[in-house]
C-alpha cells in the first residue's frame, strides 16, 4: 500500500507538475484541482496497467477514480486482488 | 411560462458569481473601423475617446485596408450577400474554389477546405480524420478551439508538457501501438507569443510515424520570411500534414478559416466534418476580401517586414524601459505584471493615457502570471508606438515597477 502510494505520487509529480517544488499530497485533488488535464489521464492509466500488470476497464477509469493518489491506489488494489 | 422566477433567479446567481469573482467580461464599443487608432465608448454611455489600439489581431493592418474594402464591395456586387445553402447543396461558388486554391498555394500544402471559422475547422477536423483506433497527442497549452475539437473526437487523448520535446517523444513511444498518431500544436501561442519548435516536431513525427497538425492562426500572413507561417520560419513547408488557420486575424480580420494539408485528409473533412456540412460557408464579400489579401501578400512582403520592424522596436523599447517581457520574437509581446489586480489597474490607467490594452489573469493565464498582452500591427506608425511607450512608462513609474525583478514586483503587489 505505502509503496504503491509513493510510486503513484512520484509519477504524478514527474508527469504533470510544472513546478516540482509544489506540494502534492496523497489527497490533493489532481483532476478537479487542475493538476492533471483530462486528456492525459490516459497516460496515468497506461502507466498503472504496465507497472502493476493489470487491466483497468474504461468505465472504472473515471475522473473521480483518478482524482487523488489515495483513490488511484484504491482502484489499483481492487484489480490487483482480482 | 417555462422561464419561471426560480429559473431566472438561478441564472442571475450564476452571473453574479462571475461578477463577484472578477471574471465578468465587459465589452468596449468601437465607433470606428478597426485600425491603429480607434474611437471607443467605455464605459457604455461615456463620451468617445480616441485611443491607440495595441490589443487587436490586426497584425498586418489589413482590416480596413482600402484595397481589401474595395474587393469586398466588388465581391458583394458580383456574387451577392449570401448563399442560403451549405456547400454541398448549392452553396459553392467559383470564388470559394478560387480562395481554396490560393490558400493551398500560399501555405504550400496539397489542398484546402474553407470553414465558417477556424473554431469550426478545429471543431470538425479531428472527428473527420480519426477514430477509436487512433491517438491525439496535444501540447498542454493549445488553444481552446483545439481542445473542443479533440473532445468531439472518439480517438484516445494524451498531452505533453508545453514545448517539451523529450516528453512528446515519450508519449509517441507510449502510443506506438495505435493505428494513427496525430500530434497537435499551435504555431504561435497567443498568450505567451512563443512559437512551436516545428522542425523538431516534424523530425519526431517522422521517426515515430505520426502526423502533425498545427493551428497557425496567430502566424498566417506574417511569420516566416514571406509570411507563410510558422512552418516557413522552421523550414518545414510541405511537411505539416494539417494546418488550420483563420482569416479573422492577419489575413484581413473579417471571419472564416480553413483546414489545409494532405489532400485525403481535406477530402475527408469535405465528406464528414460537421461544421462544414451543416453550416453555410464564408459569405461572398468576405471571400473576395481574403482573395485580395492573399494577392497583396503574395506580391510583396512589405507589410510583414514593417510588422517585424515595429515588433522588434516595441520589444526592445519596453525592455530598455525596465519592463519584464515574456521572451519571444513574434508581434505578441506580453508585459508581465504577475498580480491580477495590478494588470487590471495598469490597463485602466493606460486607457486614461489613450492606449487600449487588456490585462489577462487567471484562469486565462496561469495563477501568478497576470500580464498586459500587447499586439503590434503593421498599421502602427512610429508615432503610435512612441505614444504607447510613453504611456507604459508613465503608468509603470506610477506603480514603481520599472527595472524591478519579478520577486520585487510580487513583493509589492502579491503574486
Amino acid at each position: 500500500m505505502e509503496e504503491i502510494r509513493d510510486v503513484v505520487l512520484e509519477y504524478v509529480k514527474k508527469e504533470y507538475m510544472e513546478d516540482q517544488d509544489e506540494e502534492l499530497t496523497y489527497d490533493t485533488a489532481l483532476i478537479s484541482g487542475g493538476y492533471v488535464d483530462s486528456f492525459s489521464m490516459v497516460s496515468l492509466k497506461r502507466f498503472l496497467e504496465t507497472k502493476y500488470k493489470i487491466s483497468l476497464p474504461d468505465d472504472k477509469a473515471t475522473p473521480q477514480a483518478f482524482d487523488t493518489v489515495n483513490n488511484i491506489v484504491k482502484l489499483v488494489q481492487e484489480f490487483l486482488n482480482k | 411560462m417555462a422561464y419561471s422566477d426560480k429559473v431566472r433567479g438561478a441564472y442571475q446567481e450564476q452571473l453574479k458569481a462571475l461578477q463577484d469573482g472578477g471574471i465578468f467580461k465587459i465589452e468596449r464599443y468601437i465607433h470606428s473601423v478597426q485600425d491603429a487608432e480607434i474611437e471607443v465608448e467605455f464605459p457604455p454611455g461615456a463620451p468617445l475617446k480616441k485611443v491607440i489600439n495595441i490589443c487587436a489581431n490586426n497584425y498586418l493592418g489589413l482590416s480596413s485596408h482600402p484595397d481589401v474594402v474595395k474587393a469586398a464591395h466588388e465581391g458583394l456586387d458580383a456574387r451577392g450577400y449570401g448563399m442560403s445553402s451549405v456547400r454541398f447543396i448549392c452553396g459553392t461558388q467559383d470564388i470559394h474554389k478560387e480562395l481554396e486554391r490560393k490558400i493551398t498555394e500560399f501555405l504550400g500544402t496539397e489542398d484546402t477546405i474553407l470553414f465558417p471559422s477556424c473554431m469550426d475547422a478545429n471543431a470538425g477536423v479531428f472527428e473527420a480524420i480519426l477514430n477509436e483506433q487512433d491517438v491525439m497527442i496535444s501540447d498542454r497549452l493549445v488553444h481552446a478551439s483545439l481542445i473542443d475539437g479533440i473532445r468531439l473526437c472518439k480517438a484516445m487523448t494524451d498531452s505533453f508538457k508545453h514545448s517539451d520535446m523529450a516528453h512528446l517523444e515519450e508519449k509517441l513511444q507510449l502510443h506506438s501501438d495505435k493505428r494513427h498518431k496525430l500530434v497537435i500544436t499551435d504555431g504561435v501561442y497567443s498568450m505567451d507569443g512563443d512559437t512551436a519548435k516545428l522542425d523538431e516536431m516534424v523530425a519526431l513525427c517522422e521517426k515515430y510515424d505520426a502526423m502533425l497538425l498545427v493551428d497557425d492562426s496567430h502566424a498566417s500572413g506574417f511569420i516566416g520570411k514571406t509570411g507563410r507561417g510558422t512552418h516557413e520560419k522552421y523550414g518545414v513547408v510541405g511537411k505539416i500534414d494539417v494546418i488550420t488557420t483563420t482569416f479573422g486575424k492577419g489575413l484581413g480580420g473579417a471571419s472564416g478559416g480553413c483546414v489545409s494539408g494532405r489532400k485525403e485528409l481535406v477530402e475527408l473533412c469535405r465528406q464528414k466534418a460537421r461544421p462544414y456540412l451543416f453550416s453555410n460557408t464564408i459569405a461572398p464579400p468576405v471571400v473576395a476580401g481574403v482573395i485580395k489579401v492573399l494577392d497583396i501578400l503574395s506580391k510583396t512582403t512589405e507589410r510583414r517586414d514593417k510588422l517585424e520592424t515595429n515588433a522588434n522596436w516595441w520589444r526592445k523599447s519596453l525592455t530598455e524601459a525596465g519592463f519584464i517581457l515574456q521572451p519571444g520574437d513574434t508581434p505578441i509581446v506580453p508585459v508581465m505584471l504577475f498580480n491580477a489586480k495590478l494588470s487590471q489597474d495598469f490597463a485602466r490607467d493606460l486607457f486614461e493615457e489613450g492606449v487600449y490594452a487588456i490585462g489577462f489573469f487567471f484562469p486565462v493565464v496561469p495563477q501568478g502570471k497576470a500580464r498586459i498582452r500587447t499586439q503590434i500591427s503593421a498599421a502602427h506608425e512610429m508615432h503610435h508606438l512612441e505614444k504607447a511607450l510613453d504611456a507604459f512608462i508613465k503608468v509603470g513609474k506610477k506603480y514603481d515597477i520599472l527595472g524591478k525583478t519579478k520577486n520585487e514586483v510580487t513583493a509589492m503587489y502579491g503574486a
